[in-house]
């Protein structure tokens, strides 16, 4: 996570400045479910509207006006050849960068692309292919500008990112909690899925943020928010995948293949998690 | 380039709003005759059918209801109502209550969005819901608190209201109790009562669009008004099992579009509520029927702009059905029908808040996903689409540019279309995980 990029305020002013605040949402590659989570602030969204000028939401609204914007939100992944340019100019165009969700932190589900052969995917099914427009592979947001906050998940949590907002509109540097879901497991007293089921639960090595909703709805967790760091070393460090795999292949003698298509998921191109799953595709 | 001639006009909407997803609508026009109508869906491909395969079938309800955030259960419900036939398993009467009442939820949810947020502002000239508060701050108010039961009856059954992660191929992970469901009943008799406004509310809009004569196609049911069970019937005579789909539906490419337009036998038809509505009218609950009948208001609806409508009846049916569902539900002993796999190949068909989607799947037998073909409502509505532009087209070519591109962008609107789900589908045999 890097700062914020304008920091010399003047005292008593938040980084967004004087006015109120011009928000716009931006679209890449996705499923639309974090910007809907936007929309599922049922209880906010009025409130927000008048505490931000929405400048820019073409999914909620046809107003249409162009930057620059104090905060910009940035759904979906890189995936296309003009999704690059178009990245930067929004950049040029932002105060503030924020990314949600999975799609746009991490590359998303269509990261899975990354492992196949999108050439081929194209040609096998297009009679003109030039029509098709895609990249092989799909990139967060991180690889191609600078991002100011990354909120996880697919989708976000809403309540997070309403957290951020209102933090930046009180001017307070916005916290988004890094530490493992086992934590927030415990906090809420349910029974550990790794532990007590014997299931292969990825909670261990999986960031906080979503409620610890999976063990609660009785299953494992399957690592949508991404990786935790490591709480035990110092912050940044990535979470120990290899020893939760390992535990996985010799407790449950699960398969490496099924460690591979464990990790390689929603979040399966972060590093940790590729680098995890990539180890185990040759055991 | 080829030239175009002097009097030729071409009338563009570069980035539709108040869509899911992201799409263009290009016209042209020349000597007053239009030319071509182009809905394109600039959408990039995500390719869900090269990821499902080599992937294990317990994911792929996880997997496909990142398709679409709007409407996850309904992929994850075409998904386990293919699955579950190969691995020949029943599924108990209890969690079928308890997909159905899933599936009220995301129809309660995603129509109240379209509803209040995205289609109710063109009736009443405003650029989006929030700003219509400002003049309408109850109406809004209620279509919010509306929308957030949906969403709280999601949350109950599935943890979270977008990509739920309880349903899975036998049935859920976790039930909950019949006590926990009852926390749920005063919020739902208040959407009850708010369902009965909205339908009154949208009752009295205006309805402008041309009269077409539609072929509707939409599950029908004997029993119920169709979610995941009925046969895939028109208007028109058609009345086919999920397992003829492809034998009468064709998907058929167009240059200027990621998405492929599906069609039934080379022609046009319209799913979604209005198609719904008209071939199970019988199955609605009879407070939908009385309410409908005091609006002045009767079937058929020959207006597409009208699907505000038939949403609003929908939401009022759902409600009253997930009350009706909660009253009658016993927890069941097993969450889940335990699955073992085995090889084989199966379709299913189920109604998304949009309309018929369709999947199908190729399992080995170790229980890995072979191949997969999933046809979603929006690729479906496409083309009509862009015939009802056509329709709509030659009554407004007087106007200046910018009143038509609205007049257009409206009428797409009204499909509620869903173009995120629209583009990613395309039929692959090469990418697969190693063995
Ligand atoms: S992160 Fe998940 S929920 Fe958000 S847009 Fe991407 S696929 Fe959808």
């Amino acid at each position: 996570m890097r700062e914020a990029p304008i920091e010399d305020q003047q005292e008593q002013e938040s980084v967004l400045g004087p006015k109120r605040p011009r928000l716009a949402v931006f679209k890449f590659t996705s499923c639309d479910g974090c910007q809907l989570n936007v929309l599922n602030m049922e209880d906010e969204l009025l409130a927000l509207g008048e505490a931000i000028d929405i400048a820019y939401f073409p999914e909620a609204s046809s107003r249409m006006t162009p930057g620059p914007y104090d905060i910009v939100l940035i759904e979906g992944s890189i995936t296309t050849p003009e999704d690059a340019p178009r990245i930067a100019e929004i950049r040029n165009q932002a105060k503030l960068l924020i990314t949600i969700g999975a799609c746009a932190t991490a590359g998303g589900i269509q990261a899975l692309r990354n492992w196949g052969n999108v050439e081929a995917f194209k040609q096998a099914v297009y009679p003109k292919p030039e029509f098709i427009q895609s990249l092989s592979t799909s990139t967060p947001i991180s690889e191609h500008v600078q991002v100011d906050y990354e909120l996880w998940g697919c989708p976000i949590d809403r309540h997070q990112l309403l957290n951020v907002l209102t933090n930046l509109l009180a001017g307070i540097e916005p916290r988004i909690p890094t530490h493992s879901v086992c934590l927030e497991c415990k906090r809420q007293g349910h029974v550990c899925i790794l532990v007590a089921k014997g299931l292969p639960c990825l909670g261990p090595v999986t960031r906080t943020g979503c409620g610890a909703i999976c063990p609660q709805m009785g299953r494992e967790c399957y690592g949508c928010f991404g990786p935790a760091e490591n709480a035990s070393q110092s912050p940044g460090v990535p979470p120990n995948t290899s020893s939760l795999a390992q535990q996985f292949h010799q407790q449950f003698q699960i398969i490496p293949q099924d460690i591979v298509r464990r990790f390689r998921g929603i979040n399966g191109y972060v590093r940790p998690f590729r680098e995890e799953s990539d180890a185990w595709e040759t055991k | 380039m080829p030239g175009k001639p002097n009097n030729a006009r071409t009338i563009k909407v570069n980035m539709m709003a108040r869509v899911e997803g992201e799409g263009a609508l290009h016209v042209t026009v020349c000597d007053q005759e239009v030319q071509d109508v182009q809905l394109r869906i600039f959408e990039p491909p995500r390719f869900f059918e090269a990821f499902l395969q080599g992937r294990h079938f317990s994911e792929v309800p996880d997997i496909v209801a990142r398709i679409c955030g709007i409407c996850p259960v309904a992929y994850q419900m075409s998904a386990v109502h293919a699955l579950e036939p190969i691995f020949g398993i029943q599924i108990p009467q209890s969690i079928q209550l308890l997909r159905r009442l899933l599936y009220c939820a995301e129809w309660i949810e995603s129509h109240v969005l379209h509803i209040y947020m995205l289609h109710a502002p063109d009736f009443l000239g405003y650029e989006s819901g929030i700003e219509m508060a400002k003049d309408y701050p109850d109406i809004v108010k209620r279509g919010l608190r509306l929308k957030k039961v949906g969403n709280q009856l999601l949350t109950l059954l599935g943890g979270r209201s977008v990509h739920p992660v309880s349903v899975k191929v036998g049935g859920f992970s976790r039930v909950p109790s019949k006590r926990e469901l009852e926390t749920l009943i005063d919020d739902l008799l208040w959407a009850r009562d708010a369902a009965v406004e909205t339908i009154r509310w949208t009752t009295g809009f205006e309805f402008s669009d041309p009269e077409q004569d539609y072929t509707f196609v939409a599950l029908r049911s004997a029993t119920e008004y169709p979610m995941n069970d009925g046969l895939v019937a028109s208007n028109r005579g058609l009345e086919i099992p999920a397992v003829d789909f492809e034998q009468y539906f064709q998907e058929k490419q167009v240059t200027y579009s990621n998405a492929l337009h599906c069609l039934l036998n080379g022609q046009s038809y319209l799913a979604g509520p209005l198609a719904r509505l008209h071939l199970n009218y019988e199955q609605l609950s009879p407070l939908v029927k009385d309410v409908l009948s005091t609006t002045g208001l009767s079937l058929p609806f020959k207006r597409v702009s009208q699907g505000i409508v038939a949403r609003s009846l929908e939401v009022l049916h759902a409600i009253d059905e997930a009350l009706d569902i909660i009253q009658q539900y016993e927890a069941p002993n097993d969450a889940a029908v335990s699955v073992t796999p085995r090889a084989g190949i199966s379709m299913a068909v189920t109604e998304a808040p949009r309309g018929l989607l369709y999947h199908r799947y190729q399992v080995n037998e170790d229980g890995t996903i072979q191949a997969v073909k999933i046809v979603p409502p929006t690729s479906q509505n496409q083309r009509q689409i862009e015939e009802d532009l056509r329709a709509f087209l030659p009554h407004v070519l007087d106007r200046p540019d910018e009143e038509v591109a609205l007049g257009c962008e409206k009428i797409v609107r009204s499909y509620d279309p869903c173009i995120s789900c629209a583009t990613h589908f395309l039929t692959l045999h090469i990418h697969k995980l190693p063995a």
